[in-house]
């Protein structure tokens, strides 16, 4: 018990000496994540709705994805240093890609479970394609959509750690230099700082996710 | 005489990939305010037959009519939420509460907030659900029939020249479905709505329908009233058809003045009066109720214009085996 004390406690301090490079590291970490997500979401979305609506292909494109997702993190990481080089952008690319395909499934599955009896009076209701899209279908697949988010969110998180290996920095640096040094006190920092985020963004999902699904509750 | 409400002249229907005709030339008029039931068993075209009409379905020839207008030559959207439509799944938005729902098509014509809110409350007391209990839930805290009940406002949100309903109360249970059959028969006599109803319930066809279209393979064999259909069957298949109603129910549709005798209007007998438009059904419970072998049928100015006796319902209903054999 007193050793982890002083092991917490000479982190705090570490940290303390330590706290600007630690501010612009979380804020990376943040800013990667952040983004990796926004783009995959932009993309998985559009795409799932529209395999979807093409029942023919969906297939294809779904499991191109899935399989894309197999490669490690890592390995996408490096293999993308030839072309993208350094920093953020090739870290961004390797984390989108890990995000999709969870974000991509779930919304085609919302789409698909929508009941065709809810869309057939939508449409013979006089409404059209757009307003059924926006009014109907996005709302009823939302807590789907956002469970692969949630899904997609904890794995960048995690993974954005990696980034720092090819120089885009955020907490990894903190990891990867504690291990470098031998420093648990330093590993300490960046692995409960990454779990923090996680957790804080695992519960600002699932509160937005219980708000959209009040409906289905009693 | 009543404007017609929709006309199909000559309209056909082919499934993709299918050589039979799932609709084949049908003619037809349903006049405003009619209360028109489809029957037929399960692929004889009666919902492609409605479906059309809302353009579900397209025609593959002839065209249909919308008060004079072809349906093709109206805006789509617009010309759909002139229409009342109600399914056997119901199709409630799940994620919108009874208000919202109801307040779909009048939200889409952009009414305002207060005439859409008194519109919600004037309907879910119309189809006898509470606004201050039911306004704020969701569709799956009602149970089936309050569901349809919904189903029902919902698509008489924007007071619609026409009412399509599929198989409305299929999926509903029999004392409930029953209620639902008088409620909507209230509402049509009180709107006056035209109403086109889908069912392949031979009693559900007769009680509602003030006519009955009766479909096979994708064509008319008649449309007629329900005593027309009962009285006259057009062909072998409508008469095997009513055969399948048990007689009690066919009772219900023939009216005292079919079956009565003539008498001597100077007659004067206490037995029981009724109407000229008295059914059957209630004649005969009156009958087994009382131990009466005849009543009197009067006309509306309470002048004696026949009788009918307990020897001739038993005739009657032979009759109608007769004629449906």
């Amino acid at each position: 018990m007193r050793k982890g004390n002083r092991m917490i406690n000479e982190s705090i301090a570490y940290l303390l000496l330590n706290i600007d490079k630690y501010y612009d590291a979380v804020i990376i970490h943040i800013e990667i994540s952040l983004a990796a997500i926004a783009v995959s979401f932009m993309i998985a979305v559009p795409l799932g709705i529209w395999c979807s609506k093409n029942g023919r292909i969906s297939y294809s494109v779904i499991n191109a994805f899935t399989i894309l997702r197999i490669i490690p993190s890592l390995a996408v990481l490096v293999l993308a240093m030839p072309i993208l080089g350094t920093g953020f952008v090739p870290a961004l690319f390797a984390l989108t890609l890990l995000a999709i395909p969870p974000i991509l499934i779930n919304t085609y599955s919302g789409f698909r479970n929508i009941d065709p009896s809810v869309l057939e009076c939508a449409t013979g209701m006089g409404m059209n394609a757009s307003r059924i899209l926006v009014g109907i279908e996005i709302p009823l697949a939302m807590p789907l959509i956002l469970t692969g988010l949630r899904t997609s969110a904890a794995e960048v998180i995690a993974s954005a750690t990696l980034a720092s290996y090819i120089g885009a920095g955020g907490l990894g640096d903190f990891i990867f230099t504690g291990i470098g040094m031998n420093d648990v006190r330093i590993v300490l920092i960046g692995g409960m700082s990454v779990a923090l985020l996680s957790v804080l963004t695992e519960i600002s999902l699932a509160a937005v996710q219980h708000m959209v699904t009040k409906y289905q509750r009693d | 005489m009543a404007r017609t409400a929709i006309e199909f002249r000559n309209v056909s229907k082919q499934y993709a990939n299918t050589s039979q005709y799932a609709v084949a030339g049908v003619n037809m008029r349903i006049s405003e305010g009619s209360f028109i039931t489809i029957l037929g068993t399960s692929g004889s075209g009666k919902t492609t037959l409605l479906k059309m009409v809302n353009r579900i379905y397209e025609a593959t020839s002839g065209e249909i009519l919308y008060f004079g207008e072809h349906i093709h030559n109206l805006n789509l959207e617009e010309y759909r939420r002139k229409i009342g439509y109600v399914i056997q799944q119901v199709g409630l938005f799940p994620h919108m509460t009874v208000e919202e729902n109801i307040g779909t098509i009048p939200q889409l014509l952009k009414w305002d907030t207060d005439t859409i809110a008194k519109r919600v409350d004037a309907l879910l007391e119309l189809v006898c659900l509470s606004p201050l209990d039911f306004k704020k839930r969701y569709p799956r805290q009602l149970s089936g029939g309050q569901q349809q009940r919904v189903g029902l406002a919902r698509a008489m949100a924007a007071d619609p020249g026409i009412m399509l309903m599929d198989e409305p109360f299929g999926a509903i249970d029999a004392i409930t479905r029953q209620n639902l059959q008088e409620e909507l028969i209230r509402i049509q006599r009180k709107l006056n709505k035209t109403i086109l109803f889908v069912t392949h319930d031979v009693n559900e066809a007769f009680k509602l329908g003030e006519k009955v279209v009766i479909m096979h393979e994708g064509t008319i064999q008649q449309f007629d009233t329900p005593y027309g259909i009962i009285t006259k069957p057009a062909n072998g298949y409508v008469a095997r058809l009513i055969e399948t109603q048990d007689i009690v129910q066919r009772l219900k549709v023939l009216k005292a003045q079919s079956v009565m005798l003539p008498v001597d209007p100077q007659l004067s007998d206490c037995a029981f009066r009724v109407g000229t438009e008295e059914s059957l059904h209630n004649i005969l419970t009156y009958f087994l109720e009382n131990d009466q072998k005849h009543v009197l049928v009067e006309d509306n100015r309470r002048g004696i214009v026949g009788k009918i006796t307990w020897e001739q319902l038993k005739g009657s209903t032979r009759q109608g085996k007769v004629l449906s054999a």
